[in-house]
């Protein structure tokens, strides 16, 4: 029963997240409409980049006079989008919890589990920047997120609660799989901001669009926030991995044995080592570090989506049938 | 002498290229991508069955991919070339940073900048009291805010955060330890596995291993003296609906017998493993052996004991083969299917259910010959040797099928002999293996996490105040720089040091932007 309400949460946040997203979108979509009526609040958009420095308000979206005004739709849209989110996370939390009841473990035994419990890590970080930080403005990228991962999760990574096989019975489980998840979870943060990054630089080289773009950070904001989630994950995943080693030590024998689950790991932290050192190196700074930043939340996805249900490995631990 | 200098410089030069950070940069990053085929591809090394499929499945271009070693990514010369390259690239880094971190350790935080009004946080104006009185108070503000100072007749300059480049050198210094960690574990490890049926026992002996692997530095002679004797192995699977047969208990009950003689009872699991002397003891797998007797055409006992089947698929349809060499007068040979959790499949074979042992059945065809002479060659025990055998059978001539239950026994046409089937035990696979240089893997991999959170976290800070004496008040600027992005609040702490300097507030900052 408690497994059945589980489920109930998962899937409730799941089309709550499509639609918070659906608001945000139409929230994007009203200043496009509100630039065609008030053209003249569009000029000189590249200047909020310097405006927008500061302390706390550094993160806020920049609501300076260049960026068009907040229309009433806007706003309500916006907060409308958070509130649902909201909503829609207290049911993603309460599945997690419920599943970990019914399992009676830690719900973090198979594929549905990971991704369910890595975006409630990720939704509850959103929440926070939203609320502290005033970062509504990552709420389109965020729910797409997570439409697509709770999406995936109900349909594709499901599985009925089942208890865990020998080579997961271990202290190791927790310490492992936690780390690995709120890595995740800001690894995706830090990757939309990245996204967000290239999409707002070019904006701002082209002097600015003047529709929602223009509420978002500066582009150079918007690169320290990718990299703070960045230099937050890195070290993170990096305990994963040992963490993992470790493990595999107690249960297989041996450190690392290139299984492709371990090799993907290390690609992973490769491309990531890479980004914060094209952050250091003149000429791949900004524009091309972003890439790299990109190209490891795609690896990441990658390691985990492509290397559970495609290759067969020691970390088959999917639990979906084929 | 000429060519001596062009060599040297040429050296300097390919030193230069490889020890900067661009190229390291794109190592790293080659690094990377040539690891990726590692991950996708079978390898030889954890799948060689898997290597054979691909090469049969692309006989094309598989070969070339064989030659250039993509089956064997992490063994393979181009893979060493790459992280070798990157590890020296690295040295090459780390080495004149330490020396420049020991210098700066030592000395005093850099003087002022020329012009203060181009920095971040930049304000001036005029404060009451004499140069040195400000220059007191904006030295004792920093002191207490743990900054590093120095003090000259017309400047402070101070500055913080020094543990990131310590963090940052830690984390370096430990990866290449790592990596001699690791290759001082490859060079004096070795690792073996060996197959025990329950009751049977394992002395560590060279010969004992079915399979063996060993670093260059290690001799045989260096195996330490146990026995370990698997009193019984306990499986539990899933019974419920979801994920059914999924394996969910191992437990090993062992006896070991060390060096010196003494005998504990101990329990083997797949998370945790025995030590034993230096020597680790982990559960690998397991499968079944069906205990059999092979009575030879005299009637006498030809063979009798458990032979170890090994499991074909999730369901444990074991594959194995019984061998009587020494019956008369003719030798017999077995080609067995353990099934078992035995149901017929639709098709009319037989099918196995589920992992355990239900409803065991042993499926055989049978081969005889004349008695061959004992040569003493090696011989695999998991696969029959046809030479100089037939396979019987039945009237029709389709070969001689026999299906077993437990505790029956299957006549040999035209008095042959007979094979009963008397039970079933449990073998497992465990493997034996030495970790040498694991502690420094170990706690090098624990620094460098340690030393990346640091440099990671903590953000450098310099701040300088510059004095100009006027009559009665003194003149002066003050501006902070960081010295890595990502750190805000600059303009905060340049407005706590103008504060404590006693600047007027209405003498604003000149320059609101707090980023470089």
């Amino acid at each position: 029963m408690t497994a059945y309400y589980s489920s109930l949460g998962m899937v409730t946040s799941a089309v709550l997240y499509l639609v918070a997203m659906a608001m945000h979108a139409a929230e994007w979509a009203s200043v496009r409409t509100s630039r065609t009526s008030r053209t003249r609040r569009t000029k000189e958009p590249a200047t909020v980049a310097v405006v927008a420095g500061g302390t706390r308000s550094d993160w806020e979206s920049s609501d300076s006079e260049a960026a068009p005004a907040r229309t009433r739709r806007e706003d309500v849209l916006g907060r409308m989008g958070l509130a649902i989110t909201v909503i829609a996370a207290f049911t993603h939390v309460l599945g997690v919890v419920l599943r970990g009841v019914a399992a009676g473990r830690a719900p973090w035994g198979n594929m549905y589990e990971f991704v369910t419990t890595s975006l409630a890590i990720a939704v509850l970080t959103y929440l926070v920047l939203a609320w502290k930080f005033g970062m509504r403005w990552l709420g389109l990228p965020v729910t797409l997120l997570l439409t697509i991962g709770q999406g995936l999760a109900v349909t594709v990574f499901y599985v009925d609660v089942a208890e865990l096989m020998p080579a997961l019975h271990s202290v190791w489980f927790v310490i492992h799989i936690i780390a690995a998840a709120t890595s995740g979870a800001a690894f995706n943060i830090g990757g939309i901001a990245a996204i967000l990054y290239l999409i707002r630089s070019r904006d701002e080289e082209l002097g600015g669009s003047g529709g929602y773009l223009s509420r978002l950070p500066s582009a150079e904001v918007i690169d320290r926030i990718s990299y703070r989630f960045l230099a937050f994950a890195f070290p993170l995943w990096t305990f994963t991995v040992a963490a993992g080693a470790i493990w595999a030590q107690y249960a297989w024998g041996r450190f690392w044995g290139w299984d492709p689950k371990e090799t993907m790991s290390l690609v992973t932290w490769i491309i990531y080592a890479g980004y914060l050192h094209a952050r250091a190196t003149v000429g791949w700074k900004g524009r091309r570090a972003a890439i790299v930043a990109i190209v490891g939340l795609a690896s990441f996805w990658f390691n985990f989506v492509g290397i559970n249900l495609l290759v067969s490995g020691l970390h088959s631990y999917s639990g979906i049938q084929r | 002498m000429s060519v001596a200098r062009e060599l040297v410089s040429w050296l300097r030069f390919a030193w230069a290229t490889l020890s900067s950070m661009r190229t390291a940069l794109i190592l790293l990053l080659v690094l990377g991508i040539a690891a990726i085929p590692g991950s996708l591809l079978p390898q030889r090394p954890t799948n060689p069955i898997g290597v054979s499929d691909y090469l049969a499945a692309n006989p094309v271009w598989a070969p070339w991919l064989d030659r250039l070693g993509f089956f064997d990514v992490f063994g393979s010369v181009w893979f060493a070339a790459i992280y070798l390259l990157l590890f020296i690239s690295l040295i090459g880094c780390i080495l004149p940073r330490t020396a420049t971190y020991l210098k700066a350790l030592r000395d005093l935080p850099s003087a002022p900048p020329g012009s203060l009004d181009r920095l971040p946080g930049h304000t001036a104006g005029t404060a009451v009291g004499t140069p040195a009185a400000v220059l007191d108070a904006a030295e004792a503000h920093l002191r207490a805010r743990r900054y590093r100072v120095r003090r000259e007749a017309d400047s402070v300059s101070a500055e913080r955060g020094y543990l990131r480049e310590t963090g940052n050198l830690v984390f370096h210094i430990c990866l290449v330890l790592t990596l001699i960690g690791l290759a001082w574990g490859s060079l004096f490890s070795f690792k073996g596995t060996a197959i025990i049926v329950e009751g049977q026992a394992f002395s560590n002996t060279l010969t004992q291993y079915d399979e063996f692997g060993a670093g260059a530095a290690f001799a045989p002679s260096q195996l330490s003296p146990f026995t370990l004797k698997l009193d019984d192995f306990e499986v539990k699977f899933e019974t419920g609906p979801v994920q059914q047969g999924a394996a969910r208990d191992f437990t090993a009950h062992v006896t070991v017998t060390d060096a010196d003689g003494a005998t504990t009872r101990q329990v083997l699991e797949v998370n945790g493993p025995l030590s034993v002397g230096s020597n680790n003891v982990h559960l690998l797998g397991h499968g079944y052996a069906p205990v059999v007797t092979v009575r030879d055409g005299s009637g006498q006992v030809a063979f009798s004991g458990p032979v170890v089947f090994l499991p074909q698929d999730a369901n444990f349809r074991s594959e194995g083969v019984i061998k009587a060499p020494d019956a008369r007068p003719e030798r017999l040979a077995f080609e067995g299917i353990f099934l078992p959790t035995a149901s017929s499949s639709g098709s009319g074979g037989m099918v196995s259910v589920f992992p355990d042992a239900l409803n065991p059945q042993l499926l055989v065809n049978v081969w005889a010959g004349p008695p061959k002479a004992e040569t003493g060659a090696p011989e695999n025990v998991y696969a029959l040797d046809k030479t100089g055998l037939t396979q019987l059978t039945k009237g029709g001539g389709d070969p001689l099928r026999a299906g077993l239950e437990v505790g029956t026994t299957y006549q040999l046409p035209d008095g042959r002999g007979s094979l009963s089937f008397d039970g079933w035990k449990r073998w497992t696979k465990l493997q034996i293996s030495t970790s040498p240089g694991g502690w420094l893997v170990l706690v090098s991999v624990m620094l460098a996490v340690l030393g990346m959170a640091v440099s990671l976290t903590i953000r450098p800070r310099r701040l300088f105040v510059r004095v100009h004496p006027e009559t009665t008040t003194t003149r002066l600027s003050v501006a902070g720089l960081d010295r890595v992005e990502g750190r805000g609040g600059l303009t905060d702490e340049v407005a706590a040091l103008v504060a404590a300097c006693g600047l007027e507030a209405t003498l604003a900052a000149t320059d609101d932007e707090e980023e470089q």
